[in-house]
């Protein structure tokens, strides 16, 4: 997974709402107070739902986008076992997305919508995949960061207010755990190895690193729709709040494998009880939201590859299906 | 993009967990036919044997109740408490009640 950017709502959410719908708002502001599930056809604000929306297609663009970048690794994974977790992983990846897809519909957008959004790029998907994957050292620093990065914003959404989006987290946190351990698995291997394979464990750890503290957004002083998302309980904790989390549980962890976090700032401070870390470049990361990453034109371009070589599959099955059924008709 | 616009069907999955237990709706899955959608929530949702049966049907065929009329519905069954043994006072010496 990957979220981020949970707070971007649109221009709609500055919408007034008319004045009849107050009651109904009231109504709805209530149950989410009183941390009852909103379901499907429950009456809601229209930016609650364009704001599901969104970020629910972004999530599940990130998962289907979220394939490639360790996709990449399949043919040239070390070992046979290898291998087969990186298949099982990517596949996972692949369910998630579709699991979030099917969240999204049931706001009301259909799946192809949604897949025209994404090919066309006017829909956002997490900068962490348009970073590219040259050594197998960084299959586990994804793993590691960058799954570990996703359970801290993932979990929180399991206790989202809408039904549908909140089951869809559990299924995928509690698949999201192996990804993070076998990634973290690879880092040791690597680490505990000659000083070669050391060498690029620390150079994947140099490279997803500061990718991993901007997948969870803005700080929150730019963040505008923080607060909304959170009395909707869409949101649960504010970006910088699970980003020092994250930091405080990974550090430790690099420690224990021996590798440098490339952080000079970085210290522990013993009052506050959480580490103290660098600024972020959020020039690099606007950069590659715009679509200027290193990666962005390839991630886009194989989705619509993918897209537009399967089409013919996907008419066919409909084709199929259909003479099927016209022939059962005859038959009966 | 360039293809048709005939999305395939959405069908509702329902899984059995383990012989024994109801099947509970786990979520949906676009499919051509009733057999490519078992087919497909196999993989989606059974990766981890989540499952030892499959129920799908499309989700057009599904009829639901109105949220808006809940509380016609649903209202008269809260003040027939005397449902519920709880609801009938029994001396704590009469054993097996």
């Amino acid at each position: 997974m990957y979220t981020q950017g949970l707070d971007s709502l649109g221009k709609e959410c500055l919408q007034q709402e008319g004045a009849d719908s107050g009651v109904l708002e009231a109504r709805f502001q209530g149950k989410v107070d009183a941390d009852e599930k909103i379901e499907p056809k429950d009456w809601m604000p229209d930016a609650y739902r364009q704001t599901l929306i969104r970020q629910i297609s972004q999530h599940a663009h990130s998962e289907i986008v979220g394939m490639l970048p360790e996709g990449n690794w399949i043919t040239r994974a070390p070992t046979l076992k290898r291998k087969a977790v990186l298949i099982a992983k990517v596949q996972d990846e692949g369910g998630h997305g579709m699991y979030l897809y099917s969240a999204a519909e049931t706001l009301g957008i259909s799946r192809d919508q949604m897949f025209e959004q994404l090919l066309s790029g006017a829909a956002k998907y997490s900068s962490i995949f348009n970073y590219p994957t040259p050594t197998w050292a960084d299959v586990g620093a994804i793993g590691w960061l960058v799954d570990g990065a996703a359970i801290m914003n993932q979990i929180p959404i399991c206790r989202c207010s809408y039904g549908p989006y909140a089951r869809a987290m559990v299924r995928i946190c509690k698949e999201e755990s192996f990804h993070q351990r076998q990634g973290f698995e690879i880092m040791m291997m690597l680490a505990r190895g000659t000083e070669a394979q050391r060498r690029m464990a620390q150079e994947a750890l140099d490279r997803w690193w500061w990718p991993s503290l901007m997948m969870f957004g803005p700080s929150d002083a730019q963040s505008k729709h923080t607060a909304q998302s959170m009395r909707w309980k869409i949101k649960r904790f504010t970006n910088d709040e699970l980003r020092q989390k994250f930091v405080d549980i990974t550090v430790p962890q690099a420690d224990y494998l021996g590798l440098k976090v490339p952080d000079p700032k970085l210290k522990w401070d013993p009052t506050a009880q959480h580490y103290e870390f660098g600024p972020i470049d959020w020039s690099e990361f606007n950069a590659v939201l715009k679509g200027n990453g290193p990666c962005n034109r390839e991630r886009l371009e194989a989705r619509r590859r993918a897209w537009e070589e399967g089409g013919w599959v996907r008419d066919a099955a409909m084709a199929h299906a259909e003479k099927q059924r016209r022939r059962q008709v005859q038959a009966a | 993009m360039s293809e048709s616009k005939s999305e395939w069907p959405l069908f509702e999955v329902f899984i059995r967990a383990h012989s024994g237990l109801d099947h509970k709706h786990v979520g949906s899955i676009h499919a051509v036919d009733t057999r490519m959608a078992i087919e497909h929530a196999r993989d989606v949702y059974t990766r981890r044997q989540e499952g030892v049966s499959i129920w799908v049907v499309r989700s057009s065929d599904i009829v639901a109740s109105d949220p808006a009329e809940a509380d016609a519905l649903f209202e008269p069954a809260k003040d027939k408490i005397y449902r519920h043994p709880t609801f009938y006072a029994i001396p704590d010496e009469v054993k097996n009640l």
